[in-house]
């Protein structure tokens, strides 16, 4: 996988911390495996709306990976409440389906961006930094400049 | 089924499986289902309800699935793990997904639900308004196949054939 600048959180430089929401295993473990390649920590996994509500309330992340389509509570309903709990939550929804009136939904019910799957970690990542802002610091990639 | 239903389904499992396997693939073979489908390995299915409607399966040979899970894990799978039925559900999510966002762009719109492990043999039979197509895709490391059953929703049909002449 290509080499990411770690980035890291601003205020304690500490790594960001990730939930990962998506019914399908595959696809969790595959996010996982790009939030490690961005230097970042799975803080939880939910493999529906309404645990990624509970893993919220527990974990506490930085970012939330968020999957639409999931039995018992879809992504863009979670994201709503979890948004209503904590307003400063940074949801990213993480969809293969993405069309326009899912992603005006997810926006207007407090999702901060969307990713289309299949995901291309050089655009997650950039979601990523563009979604904490002035929040994140970004380290050189390892082999930078070398 | 038109092929205005079709085409987006072809092109959608073109580019994410040329994404996921990093590699290119080429359609080898589109015909009607004459005959039942009988599952050939390791099926994913997923329903389609809105103004299509209907159901695709996604089905590769149990030794395709192995080696397809095991290059998008980046790492030998053994055929028991649950990894390989994992990724033939997303892989079909992805591939569905992608087809049914371009359809939308075409004002269709869908609920799409979330993909089942398909463990039937046999599955029913096309009938008249449900034809079923069956796609297979070439890649380096095997064939994938889509069996698509889909049909126009007539009562959704029927309001957007008012709205439009309204």
């Amino acid at each position: 996988m290509e080499q990411f600048g770690a980035v890291k959180r601003s205020k304690d430089g500490q790594p960001v911390r990730y939930l990962i929401v998506d019914d399908s295993v595959f696809a969790r473990k595959n996010l996982a495996r790009m939030i490690e390649s961005f230097g970042g920590l799975l803080a939880g996994e939910a493999g529906d709306g309404l645990t990624a509500i509970t893993e919220y309330d527990r974990t506490k992340p930085d970012i939330v990976l968020m999957d639409i389509t999931m039995p018992q509570m879809e992504g863009i309903e979670a994201a709503e409440r979890i948004v209503q709990s904590h307003p400063d939550a940074r949801i990213v929804m993480v969809s293969s389906v993405g069309y326009q009136e899912n992603i005006v939904a997810a926006l207007q019910r407090g999702a901060r961006h969307f990713v289309q799957k299949p995901v291309k970690p050089e655009v997650l990542y950039e979601v990523i930094k563009y979604v904490l802002g002035e929040d994140a610091v970004v380290a050189a990639a390892a082999g930078a400049g070398a | 089924m038109k092929m205005e239903l079709i085409q987006p389904f072809i092109n959608s499992a073109d580019a994410v499986l040329a994404q996921g396997l990093q590699c290119s693939t080429a359609i080898g073979s589109l015909s009607m289902e004459e005959e039942g489908y009988r599952r050939k390995g390791v099926a994913a299915m997923i329903a389609l309800t809105g103004d299509i409607e209907g159901r695709i399966i996604f089905d590769l040979d149990p030794e395709t699935a192995v080696r397809v899970a095991s290059k998008m894990a980046g790492a030998e799978l053994p055929d028991s793990d649950d990894l390989v039925r994992e990724t033939a559900c997303e892989l079909a999510n992805q591939i569905i997904g992608n087809a049914v966002t371009a359809l939308n762009d075409q004002g269709f719109h869908f609920r799409v639900h979330p993909p089942t492990l398909h463990t039937a043999e046999e599955g029913i039979r096309s009938s008249e308004d449900t034809e079923a197509l069956v796609m297979c895709f070439e890649t380096p490391i095997g064939s994938v196949f889509m069996n698509i059953a889909l049909r126009y929703n007539r009562r959704r049909q029927g309001e957007r054939a008012a709205t439009a002449a309204s």
